[in-house]
């Protein structure tokens, strides 16, 4: 969103319980409790303030993230240079496909910046060409060749 | 956007034969259905999946269930098993790619030596589309001020003795669609940062 958001005031506890758990979730039987041990908390405690954080959407959620070429999956990041009267109008056009992932408006003459996800590499042309077709604008797709691991890693 | 927290995923490191699942296909199917929409914040996360998926002809328990998801993560299946913030909830609003045209024969030196930067979160080589795109090395780097980042981006570029080479700084103004993408007919959230 354009408009900044209100960011909530975090205790100590859920910043400690935040930035320990961008580490990663232990896979044990008692996982909140390993993680109550690490931010010296107790495990009900620790399952509380989870589930408000998540209640406040300040966390979406613990899980996983696949693999998209495990599950044979591909997608690629592509771009649009969209003039501004018709930014809105293409937004729409291009987020009424249903592989697109994210969309985010940047400040460049590629204004217009998305990710695309299919099923198979085949069905990433067929949605570049779709787009174009319907948008009449010619799509930037620059795949990912190769990635450089990093830890992502945000402190709160 | 809802963003996956990349976790270091131990490789090679098995303490188990996985060599056969203990789930059957459907069950590895349902068990990473449950996943996607997160794990139950209950005392044993695990057994309660276990418990959700276990049938007569196939019980399962919760080790199975650790089993199973160490097993993916070793894999590769999970590249990610941990925490998913919403960044801009948490103030990180100022969120600029960074694009660079590093020559081909550095561009492998220079992505290594950005992801060893603290502030980059992401790195991709990605292709050049000349005339219009000469950027070949994406990262992202995710601030609560614009400001910051641009001093940042200064740091690393000055740092790195970057400065003789092209680059562009892209800020995310404005996000229209946040969804993880849904792959196949598991409908596997699969939610890879790649631009942001």
């Amino acid at each position: 969103m354009n408009k900044t958001q209100v960011v909530p005031e975090l205790s100590s506890l859920e910043r400690a319980l935040i930035n320990v758990l961008q580490h990663g979730l232990p896979v044990c039987e008692k996982p909140f409790e390993q993680v109550a041990e690490q931010v010296g908390s107790d495990e009900q405690t620790v399952i509380s303030t989870l589930n408000q954080l998540l209640e406040q959407k300040v966390l979406t959620r613990f899980g996983p993230m696949y693999d998209a070429a495990c599950l044979g999956g591909a997608f690629t990041l592509a771009a649009l240079s969209v003039p501004d009267d018709k930014f809105e109008q293409v937004t729409e056009q291009v987020n009424s496909f249903e592989q697109i992932a994210h969309n985010y408006k940047r400040d460049h003459d590629y204004n217009m910046w998305f990710v695309i996800a299919t099923e198979s590499q085949q069905e990433i042309e067929q949605v570049v060409k779709a787009i174009e077709a319907k948008t009449g604008f010619s799509v930037l797709n620059v795949p990912k060749l190769e990635e450089f691991y990093v830890g992502l890693y945000l402190p709160v | 956007m809802s963003l996956s927290i990349e976790v270091a995923v131990s490789k090679g490191q098995s303490h188990h034969d996985f060599s056969c699942s203990l789930l059957s296909k459907a069950q590895q199917s349902q068990l990473r259905g449950l996943l996607e929409k997160g794990l139950p914040t209950t005392s044993q996360p695990y057994q309660h999946l276990a418990e959700q998926i276990s049938n007569v002809n196939n019980p399962v328990n919760e080790n199975m269930v650790i089993e199973q998801i160490s097993l993916w993560q070793e894999q590769g299946l999970i590249r990610r098993f941990g925490l998913v913030v919403k960044h801009r909830k948490l103030g990180f609003n100022a969120n600029a790619m960074v694009v660079w045209n590093i020559p081909d024969e550095q561009v492998d030196m220079v992505a290594k030596a950005l992801s060893q930067c603290q502030e980059v979160s992401l790195c991709y080589r990605r292709p050049r589309r000349l005339p219009d795109w000469p950027y070949n090395l994406f990262c992202m780097i995710h601030g609560t001020e614009r400001e910051v980042v641009l001093q940042q981006i200064d740091g690393i570029t000055n740092g790195l003795s970057l400065s003789h080479i092209e680059k562009n700084v892209l800020f995310s103004t404005r996000a229209f669609k946040q969804q993880g993408a849904r792959y196949g007919k598991q409908h596997n959230i699969v939610q890879r940062g790649s631009n942001e």
